[in-house]
């Protein structure tokens, strides 16, 4: 095993499990889980074996499409430190969701098309980690979307997860749009595709201000998509209609997180313009505060969990547009995936234990019935929300310290957005974990197998450790902004915010049997989605109906009938040659082909 | 006289297969078997076609009007063999799901082995006016099979159809002629390798007035906005076998022969006219692309969509550099495979459920698995997903036209300017069109397969036999060259000749 050889295993080998499963996965299902667990633990042994291997920077790389110097596309893969730490995410998180949904999934149809879905996108996904250049990150971009689509449609057979799935695909296509006329116009300024040349042409590019800044924001509508920014966060709420592990692993905790992996790969191309990086900002920290408050109103245990994923990737976002280093911003995706993962695994395990009901004023008082996932969600609710020492209060409490350097209004707001997130996290814990039973399923709900338990442990540890110093320090080379920069403000106030959020959501909720506020601007998600629904129904719709009126009675009418009925006054006068029959109109059309010919020869 | 060409029994096979079943023998069996020889032969060619030498291989020509140098002569060179090798894959898969007709299955299936001789002749044809006889020959058995055995309003569609295409090839033919007279006099010939020396020795003088026929002719036959409406209600009525040859192969002819006549030719008028094709282009497009969200029908829409992706190869061809016109090239053959399996699975369902109304449908994935998943294969095929031949097509058509054109952006006078050229502009509404047909294909899917399943579809058979076989021959074929699109960019690269 070389360092050479070790990541085309871990990239194909679950592909080579997809395919197995697809072929033989009507024989049996554990054989088709034990294929998919195989792959992804090959992947995370060697990822880690890796991690810890010094790489020398020249990787092999072959040939997929090449015409020659101009244009040569290649399936090339970077290991460098950022693509290493981003393998371990990946790999051991699917391996973790991998095996809860051994539980999760015991009693569901489809089971061998589950796994065959998960394996495809754990290949498409470590193909956007390892790619050395842009088009080969396209390439798994897509297959992600794809694979995302098919695991979001799991239930195919009913109507809203059908949508759901369509929905997702569309609007990231919308996002891959932006990302392709990017790459073409980098491929156009540059002549290159790769990343590493990309970045050595900085100096050049950094010449042509505007084109860079434009090629620059359309790659970022690729991010906008994929990791569920906002105007293209729609997808990401709905998307929950897949199955939980789905949602655990693509929507919260890796596929969605590729956005911001895209642009730490490229950090030093965004950096080289400022207006880029500062509208990075703005979108990220926009989308970080209304999503929060669009989560502080919702009851369904997963819609809130999607709106805190979407909030969280708007810290990502942010950490991007400001600090220094993509570090900040890794640090947040790596923290984030812990414990949201964790957050959502155990959202699943409550699903179960009240037979598919996401309702959660439905549930109440589970702490009794499920101990355990009730522990492991407490663990993830307190990273997320930024207790201190906890895994989240690190990595989050570092970007909104840059943000406040660099933008003081983004970086008081998402300060703010941090107050929400404590708030809408207790809320939904104590709605779900205590006050009484407020249905028949809540008063019967019992404790998950080890299977499902098991991934939640793990996760809980790392949920709590993962930000501590030691652990920063031996995966990332982060940056902090000058002490004296920091306004004195700030870390009481996050402080207050945590328990701010926290208190409140405490007094309205410890023992409410209903939601005792009621904010429809943010129930209804701001009416971002009622807009959406209100231009595809009349403005697209509409049009292209407009259209295909217009192609059937004016564009036909004009090119067929106008000089169909000059033809027909001349054929007024050779009536006699109508038969009716299409077999004697050939027999014409060939005659007249003759006819041609010969005046052609005798002429 | 040379020696006899392989690429002649190409053309034989299928004709005597026809006789065969005109005379008596089991007409689908006698199909089967003799489409299958016939990509067994192509592979043979194929395996002794030698990619480093240029010009057309496996030549043989018979002088037929010496007077006006027309003769029956054969060659392939790489992108020829490209098209044969659709042409046959094709024709095996449309016989595969062939459902024989009640009335006259005889005439039926030799009508569709007819169409097969006739794309085969025309893409194996190293002289223009057979290369022109082989396309008419292949309509009329087309023409039949719309008129006699379509669907629906199919009297209708079939004399649009023919109104259309004869207005079409009448043009083309003046186009063809005209090409002849503006050879110097003396060495005129339809042999296109005559034409082509005279061409690149520049005394071929560079007629805009047939550039124009020609691209009208061949437009009207690809269906070229806004000569396009007969392509959708024709493929709708027709049997599958006739829309997945028609849609898949036939229709190519006119892209391919553009590539093959005007660019190493007429460049000049091509790149003259290029705004007015851009524009055109651009509404086959985005324009056919929004009336293909409109359709209420699957058939319709995949009419519809079959129009639009012509927009992308007309595209390729008219920003006429090596990677566009590469790209064109393979989208021929992607769209023709993607194109055949979507009618084929589209016959298909109407076979099982009688009906194509999206209002109608639902859910049948759960009763038919492999089709939903066959379905689902050709539906992302058709929107360009990677892994298939189209992406790796749609991307150089990209990158090709992105690339073409007068720079607008640089530095002027020391200062930045930053501007899109039209290639670029359209090129922009091109990638658009990636979002276009995922709405209407993930539509067409969500309300075909997905959702719930009605009672009355609960014992739907699945794919099964020979029509699975071609179905997964088609997927198979996708997949392969999208994996590998090497092996066609090094056979069709040689045979571009840019100017």
């Amino acid at each position: 095993m070389s360092t050479q050889t070790a990541p085309w295993i871990i990239l194909f080998a679950p592909l080579v499990s997809a395919a197995l499963i697809l072929l033989l996965g009507k024989f049996s299902k554990t054989l088709s889980a034990s294929l998919a667990i195989l792959a992804a633990l090959t992947g995370c042994v060697l990822s880690w074996w890796l991690f810890n291997q010094s790489v020398d920077a020249k990787m092999l790389s072959h040939t997929w499409l090449s015409l020659g110097p101009e244009l040569n596309l290649t399936i090339g893969i970077s290991l460098d430190h950022l693509s290493q730490v981003m393998l371990l995410v990946v790999t051991s998180i699917s391996v973790l969701v991998f095996i809860y949904s051994l539980g999760y999934m015991r009693d569901e149809e489809g089971y061998s098309r589950f796994f065959a879905g998960l394996s495809l996108f754990l290949f498409s996904m470590l193909g956007i980690v390892l790619a050395n250049n842009f088009m080969m990150l396209f390439i798994f971009w897509e297959l992600v979307g794809v694979s995302s689509y098919i695991l979001i449609g799991h239930y195919y057979s009913k109507d809203s997860a059908a949508d759901a799935g369509k929905q997702a695909f569309i609007v990231n296509r919308i996002g891959d749009f932006g990302l392709m006329l990017g790459i073409l116009l980098l491929w156009f300024g540059t002549g290159t595709v790769i990343f590493a040349e990309l970045i050595e042409s900085i100096p050049g590019l950094a010449t042509a201000p505007i084109f860079l800044t434009i090629a620059c924001i359309l790659i970022f509508m690729g991010t906008i998509g994929k990791s569920a920014q906002m105007p293209l966060h729609v997808w990401l709420p709905n998307s929950m209609e897949g199955p939980t592990p789905v949602s655990s692993l693509l929507h919260a905790a890796t596929m969605v997180a590729a956005g911001v992996y895209m642009l730490a790969r490229i950090f030093p191309i965004l950096h080289a313009v400022p207006t880029a990086c500062e509208i990075i900002a703005w979108v990220g920290g926009i989308t970080c505060f209304a999503a929060a408050l669009m989560a502080t109103q919702q009851s369904d245990i997963k819609r809130i969990l999607a709106y805190s994923t979407i909030s969280q990737l708007g810290y990502m976002v942010l950490g991007i547009g400001v600090a220094p280093t993509s570090d900040v911003a890794m640090f947040h995706l790596f923290t984030h995936a812990c414990f949201k993962c964790l957050l959502f695994l155990a959202a699943g395990s409550v699903m179960i234990a009240m037979h598919h009901e996401v309702d959660m004023w439905q549930m109440g008082g589970l702490r009794k019935k499920t101990p355990v996932t009730m522990l492991c969600f407490f663990a993830g609710m307190l990273a997320l929300a930024g207790c201190p020492s906890t895994s989240g209060y690190f990595s989050k409490d570092l970007i909104i310290e840059w943000a406040v350097v660099k933008i003081p209004f983004l970086g008081w707001l998402v300060a703010a957005a941090a107050g929400l997130t404590a708030f809408y996290i207790f809320r939904e814990f104590l709605v779900v974990f205590f006050g009484k039973a407020r249905s028949e399923h809540a008063e019967h709900a019992k404790e998950q197998p080890v299977t499902m338990l098991i991934p939640m442990l793990v996760l809980s540890v790392l949920a709590l450790l993962a930000g501590f110093p030691f652990i920063q320090d031996h995966f990332f080379k982060l940056a902090r902004p000058d002490h004296e920069l920091v306004p004195h403000l700030l870390h009481p106030l996050l402080y207050v915010m945590f328990f701010g959020g926290a208190g409140l959501a405490t007094m309205l909720y410890f023992k409410a049997q209903k939601d005792p506020i009621s904010i429809p601007l943010f129930a209804n998600r701001l009416y971002i989605d009622n807009v959406y629904f209100w231009f595809v129904r009349n403005i697209q719709g509409g049009g292209a109906a407009f259209l295909s009126w217009a192609d059937r009675w004016v564009v036909d009418l004009l090119v067929v009938q106008v000089p169909s009925k000059l033809t027909w006054a001349c054929g007024f006068a050779l009536r006699f040659l109508q038969l009716g029959n299409i077999q004697a109109y050939a027999f014409f059309f060939g005659a007249g082909v003759v006819g041609i010919l010969y005046i052609l020869i005798f002429k | 006289m040379s020696p006899v060409s392989p690429l002649l029994f190409l053309i034989l096979v299928p004709i005597f297969s026809a006789l065969l079943v005109m005379a008596g023998a089991n007409p689908r069996f006698t199909a089967i078997l003799g489409s299958a020889l016939n990509v067994l032969f192509l592979l043979a060619v194929a395996f002794f076609y030698n990619p480093a030498q240029s010009g057309f291989q496996f030549v043989s020509s018979f002088p037929v009007v010496s007077q006006l140098g027309i003769g029956f002569t054969l060659g392939a060179d790489g992108l020829s063999l490209v098209m044969l090798f659709l042409s046959v894959v094709v024709t095996l898969a449309a016989v595969c799901v062939a459902r024989a007709p009640l009335e006259n299955p005889r005439w039926f299936y030799a009508s569709i082995l007819l169409i097969s001789a006739g794309v085969v002749g025309a893409f194996a044809s190293v002289d223009v006016f057979f290369f022109y006889m082989f396309h008419e020959l292949a309509l009329i058995p087309t023409f039949l099979l719309i008129g006699i055995w379509g669907s629906g309003d199919r009297q209708a569609a079939a004399w649009k159809a023919t109104v259309y295409l004869a207005t079409g090839s009448f043009i083309l033919l003046l186009g063809i002629i005209g090409l002849y007279l503006i050879q110097p006099e003396g060495s005129r010939s339809f042999d296109l390798r005559q034409i082509l020396s005279s061409a690149q020795a520049g005394q071929i003088p560079d007629s805009p007035a047939v550039y124009l026929l020609l691209l009208i002719g061949f437009g009207i036959l690809v269906s070229l906005f806004p000569f396009h409406t007969w392509a959708p209600q024709a493929y709708a009525s027709a049997p599958a076998p006739a829309s997945m040859l028609h849609a898949g192969v036939l229709k190519k002819f006119g892209l391919y022969g553009l590539i093959r006549l005007t660019v190493p030719i007429l460049p000049e008028s091509v790149q003259a006219f290029a705004p007015i094709l851009l524009t055109l282009l651009a509404c086959n497009i985005l324009y056919v692309g929004y009336c293909t969200i409109a359709q209420r029908k699957l058939d319709l829409m995949l009419g519809y969509s079959s129009v639009m992706h012509m927009g992308y190869i007309f595209l390729g061809f008219v920003a006429l550099n090596q990677v566009s016109l590469t790209g064109a090239s393979l989208m021929l053959l992607s769209h023709g495979l993607t194109i055949a399996l979507l009618f084929a699975l589209c016959g298909e369902i109407r076979e099982r459920v009688g009906t194509l109304d999206f209002s109608e449908l639902g859910g049948i994935a759960r009763a038919t698995p492999k089709l939903g998943l066959a379905f689902g294969f050709a539906a992302m095929a058709s929107v360009g997903l990677p892994g298939f031949v189209g992406f790796a097509g749609e991307l150089l058509v990209f990158f090709g036209s992105f690339a073409s054109g007068a720079p607008q952006m640089g530095f002027l006078n020391g200062k930045e300017v930053f501007g899109f050229n039209g290639y670029q502009i359209v090129t922009i509404c091109a990638v658009w069109g990636i979002v276009i047909s995922a709405i209407y294909m993930l539509r067409a899917y969500r309300r075909v397969f997905m959702g719930p399943l009605p009672d009355r579809w609960s014992r739907l058979s699945d794919l099964s036999g020979f029509p699975h076989a071609a179905i997964v021959l088609l997927i198979a074929v996708m997949l392969f060259f999208g994996f590998f699109p090497q092996i066609l960019v090094n056979l069709v690269t040689p045979a571009l000749l840019l100017p």
